[in-house]
């Protein structure tokens, strides 16, 4: 058995269900990304886990006890809330001790225990404050001292970078990547930041619409998304996705697609057999902007690069890259092209597309065929 | 539905479970019984023989039917559409004034709020005894006008019974205005300075700017003072007590303390319960929908 | 009261700006008449009222008009001046006080954070309560006080005033607690605190500026209450309200107008007292007694 087990668990307000039967199990030490936009039971999954919120079917467990019916206080889980959750009447040290009081660990143990986590995280200069006197990053490092003193068999993170600035938030990510690496604490982390899913996860739940939509490694599921709306959410810019033709030439399945000026392209697949079977079908094909450059940058290891002639209809500089925007089968489709390539709107210029980085979704289902 | 397979303490799980329940529920219990109950049990008695003890003879409506031909009651529900009506107008126009006025930055802002509002810190007993003495003419304005030399002024309202009412709304006004004014300056400040400068671009003068813009961005400052007023005229007591006592005669008779003589000194208990029903029925026309709107915004 | 004036940007002229001050002016000058009459006829001889001395300050300044009503005025039937019956209006007036405000935390903590079908409409059936009009319940509540034995006592005026004073007292805290973030109780039942360990270490030292509103507010209406005080009291338990009123309405003898209008500051002086020290907190509380939800 895992070390924390969702089976079967879901959650309904009245008829209203906000959470399917989802099935998730987290190994000791793994650190597991919950990512999906606003309302798609991310923040509910996590309460359920830290018992804030009833399990209305199924089963979680943590070590192999059933948690249902266990109150959060008896879970020995921690929280990292958004807003930090510091008790504002209390200094730091007294915030971070409190747990341990109310769980009646003597003032002695409580004392070093506290001592030791601010060493670990470098509060100690902060311990005599209150809340109100620190800033949103000397919050977010109380807040999470408060659930290290705890030592918890599980540690839960709801969103906590999002109240920070972006220079901040990114130091943030790294130090908390760091702490999981030293001490292999296990981690649930609920974000809506699919940058923060991918660099600090060892496996990402993609959720939409109450139900689990992947789980996977970060690679599998920016690569190997099982579906369009994983494809676009992983990933900024997000992925290009734009309806195309599967056809067969010379025993080899290629996608046709309608250019810009009205002219059609084709794309072979790496994989031709395999797509062989799907002769005729309309489907929408989904290209990373990273897989589409211009030639002289394009991915010397792959053996699927195939160049398009397409009017280039805006440039958008952005200092590393330059952005390249055209248009596949009436959609816009965004390149990355190296910084200093030459090229305006309005051109017609080659495009070196990366195949073996392409996948194929049903237009109807979304669901990925190939 | 939960599932329990660790519920080991199903004691101590219940009593947490109910707790906030059990914590609450003292309190709901006394306004239970001690508002919606004996609410009900006035409405019943309403409808009974009582005279000077409750009694349980049903009687149909007769007590409604006795209570709107008597003239006093008659009395008390012109007095208080009267009262009412010019005690919301004028409390709100001239609380409506003064804020504008306090709000055209002020210096010692703070100093004129204080005495604007201090009489809603007192008890309309004490209300009603300055402005009974002060408007008494043996003693009062009168004779203070006319030991100055103008040996004609006549003020004699407080003992005219076609006039005594609007004493009462004096004395109302000044004790409550202030908060209105402290209403609508909270209102004021609440409108964002950006709309009025768009505006003052556009060529809006400062009558315009009220008229058009400030004004009608007050609406929720005047529907809260409207209520609040309106209450108030309802259950006012104290003041005629204090000030006029109903009279002369039964000319300042408002429907509180008709109740309160039928009920207590004319043992007309059955009256007295029809005129109270009728005295919620009004307030509850006002109040549930207010109180209704306000927390289903909440949701 | 926030300090932005909304018309910051509203450019009046130096004519306007000396109206506008005149009549300022003029208002205060309205609302501090009445008590300029209490607290100056209060210190000046009878005879000089008699007179038509009213407006003006005390020819002979004499404190005997307070000493009479405070110690020796007829109050009804005795003449014990008001001292019993301030007294009376203290013993009530504290106990009633504090219980609601202590109930109406522990509601509005209830109402916020430990949410239940069906609490909007508790709330509501509590906050209605608050606004009916008394005389609804005068008649079963003056029976119901005989039946526990508490009628024409200081404890019976104490229990009424806390059934009806706990709407409000909960509508403040209710409010105040709605905008206390959720998380942090949600914190505290990770951190293993239960029900009443989240209220009293988590919560309360929070609550400190409702406290106060909640308070005041409290106090100021039962010390200035007249209808309750007026049913259910006998001579020797009643509130000061009703003894001044009983003072100024005695029709035996002469009028003796500066000892009404000494009782009279007697009586406000409390209420009077709360608002000066506590103002921007009074305001407070009448503005979210008026502005619910």
């Amino acid at each position: 058995m895992s070390f924390l087990e969702i089976r079967n668990a879901t959650k309904s307000y009245g008829a209203v269900k906000v959470l399917h039967e989802t099935n998730i199990a987290v190994e000791e030490g793994e650190f597991l990304v919950l990512v999906g936009p606003s309302g798609c039971g991310k923040s509910t999954l996590l309460s359920m886990i830290a018992g804030l919120e009833d399990v209305t079917s199924g089963d979680i467990s943590i070590k192999g006890r059933s948690m249902n019916g266990v109150r959060p206080a008896d879970r020995n889980i921690a929280m990292v809330f958004q807003s930090y959750a510091l008790y504002p009447n209390m200094n730091v040290a007294q915030n971070m001790a409190f747990g341990l009081e109310m769980h009646g660990v003597p003032k002695e143990d409580r004392d070093k225990a506290v001592a030791q986590v601010a060493e670990l995280l470098q509060i100690q200069p902060l311990l005599d404050r209150k809340p109100g006197q620190l800033s949103g990053g000397q919050r977010q490092r109380v807040a999470m001292g408060r659930a290290l003193v705890r030592d918890p068999d599980v540690f839960l993170f709801d969103e906590p970078l999002s109240n920070l600035d972006a220079k901040l938030r990114v130091d943030m990510r790294t130090e908390i990547k760091k702490l999981h690496q030293k001490l292999g604490t296990t981690i649930v982390y609920v974000t809506h930041d699919q940058i923060e899913a991918l660099t600090l996860s060892t496996r990402i739940a993609v959720m939409y619409g109450g139900y689990v939509q992947q789980l996977g490694t970060p690679k599998e599921v920016y690569d190997n998304p099982a579906n369009m709306f994983v494809a676009g959410f992983m990933g900024s810019p997000s992925m290009n996705l734009f309806p195309a033709k599967v056809a067969v030439e010379n025993g080899r399945a290629v996608a046709k697609i309608t250019l810009a000026d009205g002219g059609t392209g084709t794309l072979p697949f790496a994989d031709g057999n395999a797509m062989a079977e799907h002769d005729g079908r309309d489907i929408i094909l989904g290209i990373r902007p990273e897989a589409i450059t211009d030639e002289d940058g394009a991915d010397r290891n792959s053996n699927a690069i195939h160049r398009i002639d397409a009017r280039v209809e805006i440039t958008e500089p952005a200092g590393s890259d330059t952005f390249v925007v055209t248009q596949f089968g009436g959609k816009e489709v965004t390149g990355r092209f190296r910084a200093d390539v030459d090229v305006k709107a309005g051109d017609t210029f080659p495009f070196a597309i990366n195949m073996e980085k392409a996948v194929a979704f049903d237009p109807k289902t979304e669901e990925r065929i190939g | 539905m939960t599932i329990t397979t660790t519920r080991h303490r199903a004691g101590d799980d219940w009593l947490r479970n109910a707790l906030p329940k059990l914590v609450l529920s003292p309190s709901f219990a006394m306004v239970l019984i001690f508002v919606y109950g004996f609410i009900l049990f006035t409405f019943y008695l309403s409808f009974t023989d009582s005279r000077i003890l409750p009694s349980y003879g049903l009687v149909g409506w007769e007590n409604y039917t006795k209570l709107f031909s008597v003239r006093a009651w008659g009395i008390a529900v012109d007095n208080v559409l009267i009262f009412g009506s010019l005690y919301i107008v004028i409390c709100c126009a001239l609380g409506l004034m003064l804020a504008i006025l306090l709000d055209q930055q002020i210096r010692a802002e703070g100093f004129i709020r204080t005495i604007y509002l201090y009489p809603m810190a007192l008890s309309f007993i004490v209300t009603g005894t300055a402005w009974k003495w002060f408007l008494d003419p043996g003693i009062g304005l009168q004779a203070v006008v006319r030991s100055w030399g103008w040996e004609s002024f006549t003020f004699e309202w407080i003992k005219d019974s076609d006039m005594a009412i609007y004493t009462i709304v004096i004395a109302a006004v000044w004790q409550t205005s202030g908060f209105v004014m402290a209403m609508f300056l909270a209102g004021l400040r609440g409108i964002d300075n950006e709309v009025l400068k768009a505006a003052q671009i556009d060529g809006a003068s400062n009558w315009a700017l009220y008229r058009r813009i400030v004004i009608p961005q007050l609406r929720p400052a005047f529907m809260s003072a409207f209520v609040v007023l309106a209450h108030m005229a309802i259950k006012s007591y104290d003041l005629i007590i204090a000030l006029t006592g109903g009279g002369p005669g039964t000319a300042t008779e408002l429907p509180a303390t008709f109740m309160y003589s039928y009920t207590f000194t004319r043992n007309q208990m059955g009256i007295g319960a029809a005129s109270a029903t009728i005295m919620l029925m009004s307030i509850a026309a006002i109040m549930v929908p207010y109180i209704w709107s306000e927390l289903r915004e909440k949701k | 009261m926030s300090t932005n004036a909304s018309s910051q940007i509203i450019r009046t002229g130096s004519g306007a700006r000396f109206v506008i001050y005149t009549i300022l002016a003029l208002f205060c000058l309205y609302y501090l008449l009445p008590l300029y009459v209490m607290v100056v006829n209060s210190l000046k001889p009878l005879s000089e009222i008699q007179a038509g001395g009213m407006m003006a300050l005390p020819g002979e300044w004499t404190l005997d008009p307070w000493k009479s009503a405070w110690s020796t005025a007829q109050i009804g039937v005795a003449a014990t001046g008001l001292k019993p019956y301030f007294l009376n209006s203290i013993l009530m007036v504290v106990p009633a006080v504090a219980i609601s405000t202590v109930l109406g935390a522990l509601n509005g903590y209830v109402l916020t954070k430990w949410r239940f079908r069906g609490d909007t409409i508790v709330f509501g059936l509590l906050l209605f309560g608050c606004f009916i009009p008394f005389q609804m319940v005068l008649i079963p509540m003056a029976r119901m006080l005989g039946l526990m034995g508490l009628a024409g006592t200081v404890p019976g005026l104490i229990f009424v005033h806390l059934v009806y004073g706990i709407g409000f007292s909960t509508l403040y805290f209710r409010n105040y607690y709605e905008q206390f973030p959720t998380e942090l109780v949600r914190a505290a039942m990770i951190d293993g605190a239960g029900f009443f360990t989240i209220f009293y270490r988590i919560m309360l030292p929070s609550s400190g500026p409702i406290a106060v509103v909640c308070i005041i507010w409290q106090f100021t209406n039962i010390w200035n209450d007249f209808l309750f005080g007026a049913s259910f009291s006998d001579f020797d338990s009643q509130p000061m309200t009703v003894a001044l009123n009983n003072l100024v309405q005695s029709s035996t003898g002469v009028k003796e107008y500066n000892v009404h209008f000494a009782g009279a500051i007697m009586a406000a002086l409390p209420t009077l007292l709360v608002y000066i020290v506590a103002g921007r907190y009074f305001v407070r509380g009448l503005m979210a007694g008026s502005v619910k939800g």
